[in-house]
């Protein structure tokens, strides 16, 4: 399926989603040119807590931090978060709902008890005990989001799956000699991908605040490193005297999380050639 | 000879569609009697099933009606209420559709839904309404009714869920009966008792039938007057009988020569099928002048620039058409 | 004598189906012995309504679907002994819905072009074949880069034949090629089958419940109730000398002005088609047939020559009018 096939119209959401996440990658890409300041290391004392102003835009933290270089190197991390643990979920939840959905059979009865046991766990907690055995640190974070989320992108697929298999085409690519595996992915992929990747926008959201969450326990990234989640950590005991410690970091989360769910909305109907919603 | 039970008159309904109106069905006019059989036919997309709709005030945006008359034993319906074509509909009016198990309710037994059509049209008590639902169904031959009116409509087979359909519509026995394709999701036998058991039912209670279908065998059949429809207007109509043995519309004559039929290959070896070149248009693209030109064998000039006049035929027929035969 | 393209022998598909929630298992047999063969060049039409086990019947040919019981052999060989590709190229399918028969995502060209890759034709020789082949079944050049929803369901089923026909099989299966056809189209779709049949040598297995077309396009029709071969025959002597109530009732309920009452309305059959999982006991047609008799309901009757040459099973078989 080539991308250059079809015009990439899908109307308002996926433009403004485009641009808020388009914005945010630029803003992760160029953070070093962005910022103002080193956002780990240039913490003066004597400029702790000061509010917005012209030469702190978004003001300073308790170490003098400046807020706005965080929020902008902060980026990269939730970007990172976001898109990689989702990359993994879904490799994982599609590559085992394809087989499943396909095979049926012993396969998928394992397939399936295993992700309703998966559906069972708080996902939370489950990403906290991997956490636990690899250590803090954003790549453990990653692989701990990447191994618990992919229920959903596995329940879709296969669902999906099974809904397609019993199509005339699927049927003719078996008689016409295709293999399994060829049909799986060339056949059958391409025509469940619109729903997959809103998931997997949602996901990258879901992620986001995962990560979010985590951080706020004090579990995810550790400061001094700047992550959204660690930044409204921190500044949980100062949400009225200083407000905007929390504002700052809870925007950047609220339109990433934003941009991206509008993203996958619009890219699910431009993807579909026949989508009734497609702007033509 | 009394007033027509329901005379369609110039009937217009409209297409809103991205922005534009489109004529979706134009100039529709015709009339059923007291207990008559008219058959209106056509293949997908022609209209005839909105024109059934349209009848039945149940047209939804973006279709609605924008001209023309309909009228029920002289009283003009078109623009009636929805409140007064509620009473119409069940009452004087009944319908029965191509898929029953979209058209009953899942949820509820059978009997019940026949059950409601006495209690909300004729006042009748949900007892007294019960005992009628069971002889409706026993009038519609399905077995054992008293144990049927208790199963869902998923418990049945598509030939009952079709009688049950039939029960409901007629049972207030309405003036008219609105049947939309109802046998093509059938099997051939059971299509073939449907079709017996709906036109005796409806001889018996007077009913008048107005059967919409695509299938121009089936409605010559059950029928006594047909009129054949094509991208939105009424192209030919004649008595049943007439209508196969001398069709005057290139449209129907081609439908009656493209198909197959029993008994022609022993007798004439196997010949090749008379096709109709070209597919139905849509409504957005109707086109200009007489709308089957592009595929019309005897296509002249004037096909293509003016639309043609209804000539009317003997027997109250008529034909639309420049060079009719 | 011709050697036979397809044998099938005394073919039997059961499912089993049910489980604790719904009363227990229970056996569907689909397709309850079947004895049949086609000859190269030959069209078979298949006729049965919903329930009669056609459809399992075509995708047991097709090796889609393994049999309980009996054999299905193709040139001689037992379907289970030939390589997967080489069967690929020897009977091939044409689907009911072209709505649902093509990948929505794929061009046309792709549909037609990928077979051949996979099979190892030759990059050069795949495009001018693929063209070769949209021109046979009156496709233009030009839609080769379509996708399936730019055209009408007439050229999607001309598609789907043309996928059908692009790995030059022997036999092809068309299962119910033009019921999802509007009526005005359903001429072309014939004629062109008929056309290519002739042109390319095919034998045709022609899956349907319009006898019409049946009549039309069969050298010889199989009728099938509940999973078996009820009547078996020429094409001629089975519709002008139907010795099968089930048959005669098939005809009898042609919606047809100029057919009208041919065969009396007597021989009209009553009630519904029963489960395939729970037929009736002895002949399956019984509960339906106006020949009923207690003989039916004690013996099934076997498919057995009449007296005028075709195979029936019904006891009545040579006395039914």
């Amino acid at each position: 399926m080539k991308l250059g096939k079809f015009k990439l119209k899908g109307g308002t959401s996926l433009w403004v989603g485009g641009t808020l996440v388009g914005f945010v990658v630029l803003v992760a890409i160029f953070a070093p040119l962005i910022a103002h300041t080193d956002p780990v290391l240039d913490a003066n004392l004597m400029n702790a807590e000061i509010p917005p102003d012209w030469e702190f835009w978004f003001g300073t933290d308790a170490q003098g931090r400046d807020i706005y270089s965080r929020i902008v190197y902060g980026s990269r991390i939730s970007l990172t978060v976001g898109v990689v643990s989702q990359l993994l979920n879904s490799l994982i939840g599609i590559t085992l709902g394809l087989t499943a959905g396909y095979w049926g059979g012993w396969w998928d009865d394992f397939v399936s008890g295993l992700t309703n046991m998966m559906l069972a766990i708080p996902s939370l907690i489950f990403a906290l005990a991997i956490m636990a055995i690899l250590g803090p640190g954003l790549s453990s974070l990653v692989i701990a989001l990447g191994l618990t989320a992919w229920s959903y992108s596995c329940r879709l697929t296969r669902a999906q799956v099974l809904s397609l298999k019993s199509q005339g085409y699927i049927q003719a690519a078996r008689i016409l000699g295709y293999g399994d595996l060829r049909i799986m992915f060339t056949q059958i992929l391409p025509n469940i991908l619109g729903p997959l990747i809103v998931i997997a926008t949602l996901g990258m959201g879901t992620a986001i605040l995962a990560e979010a969450a985590l951080s706020f326990l004090g579990l995810g990234i550790r400061p001094p490193f700047p992550s959204w989640g660690s930044m409204l950590s921190e500044a949980r005991d100062q949400i009225t005297t200083a407000p905007w410690l929390s504002v700052f970091p809870g925007l950047a989360i609220f339109f990433t999380v934003l941009g991206l769910n509008l993203l996958g909305d619009g890219l699910r109907d431009s993807l579909d050639p026949q989508s009734t919603t497609r702007r033509a | 000879m009394s007033a027509p039970l329901l005379k369609v008159e110039d009937m217009r309904i409209a297409l809103a569609s991205s922005g534009t109106t489109f004529d979706a069905v134009e100039n529709v006019s015709f009339e059923i009697g007291r207990g008559e059989a008219f058959g209106l036919v056509g293949e997908s997309g022609c209209g005839k099933s909105i024109s059934a709709l349209a009848v039945m005030g149940l047209l939804r945006s973006p279709l609605s009606l924008a001209g023309g008359r309909i009228l029920l034993d002289g009283q003009k319906i078109q623009n009636a209420s929805a409140a007064e074509m509620r009473r119409l509909r069940g009452k004087r009016i009944g319908m029965i559709f191509q898929e029953p198990m979209t058209a009953l309710n899942p949820l509820s037994p059978v009997g019940r839904q026949i059950a409601e059509m006495f209690v909300l049209h004729q006042g009748a008590s949900w007892s007294e309404a019960m005992d009628r639902a069971e002889d409706a169904l026993r009038q519609v031959r399905v077995p054992s009714p008293e144990r049927r009116i208790k199963d869902f409509p998923h418990q049945l087979s598509g030939g009952m869920r079709q009688r049950v359909m039939i029960a409901i519509a007629l049972a207030c026995g309405p003036d008219l009966l609105i049947a939309d394709e109802p046998t093509t999701a059938l099997d051939v036998t059971v299509q073939a008792e449907i079709i017996d058991l709906m036109a005796e039912l409806c001889a018996a209670k007077g009913t008048a039938i107005l059967m919409i279908s695509h299938d121009l065998g089936l409605v010559a059949n059950m029928c006594q007057r047909v009129a054949v429809m094509y991208a939105g207007r009424i192209v030919e109509a004649q008595e049943a009988d007439a209508i196969f043995s001398t069709p005057r519309h290139p449209y129907t004559q081609g439908l009656v020569n493209s198909l197959p039929r029993l008994g022609e290959r022993a007798k004439h070896g196997r010949q090749r099928l008379r096709e109709i070149a070209g597919v139905v248009p849509s409504i957005q693209a109707y086109p200009t002048g007489c709308r089957f030109n592009p595929r019309c064998p005897a296509m002249t000039d004037i096909c293509r620039s003016t639309a043609p006049e209804i000539t009317a035929l003997p027997a109250d027929g008529l034909v639309r058409c420049h060079h009719h035969g | 004598m011709a050697e036979s393209l397809l044998t099938l022998d005394d073919l039997a598909v059961h499912f089993t189906v049910g489980g604790a929630l719904s009363g227990g298992l229970k056996t569907l047999k689909a397709v309850d012995g079947v004895t049949l063969d086609v000859k190269p060049g030959e069209c078979l039409g298949l006729v049965g309504e919903s329930g009669c086990g056609k459809s399992t019947l075509a995708l047991a040919i097709m090796g889609l679907v393994a049999p309980t019981r009996g054999r299905v052999a193709l040139d001689g060989k037992d379907l289970k002994e030939r390589e997967r590709l080489a069967t690929a190229r020897t009977v091939q399918m044409v689907f009911q819905d072209p709505y649902a028969s093509l990948n929505p995502r794929q061009t046309v060209r792709r549909t037609l072009a990928t077979p051949l890759a996979l099979h190892g034709v030759d990059k050069a020789e795949i495009e001018a074949r693929v063209i070769d082949m949209m021109a046979k079944v009156g496709l233009r050049p030009e839609h080769a880069d379509r996708y399936p929803h730019e055209f009408s369901g007439g050229q999607r089923q001309r598609i789907g034949i043309a996928r059908a026909l692009i790995l030059k099989p022997k036999l092809v299966i068309c299962d119910e090629p033009v019921s999802a056809l509007d009526v005005s189209i359903r001429a072309q779709i014939i004629n062109l089958l008929l056309e290519l049949k002739d042109e390319l040598g095919l034998a045709y297995i022609m899956i349907s419940h319009d006898l019409g077309v049946v009549e039309h396009v069969s050298d010889r029709v199989a009728v099938m109730y509940l999973g078996r071969i009820v009547e078996q025959g020429g094409w001629q002597e089975i519709f002008e000398n139907p010795r099968h109530p089930y048959t005669r009732a098939l005809i009898a309920a042609i919606p047809d002005p100029f057919h009208r009452a041919a065969i009396a309305a007597r021989a009209k059959a009553k009630g519904e088609i029963a489960s395939a999982l729970n037929p009736p006991p002895g002949c399956h047609f019984h509960p339906r047939c106006p020949l009923k008799a207690d003989r039916c309901v004690a013996e099934y009757p076997a498919l057995e020559p009449t007296t005028s040459g075709h195979l029936a099973a019904c006891h009545f078989r040579n006395t039914v009018a």
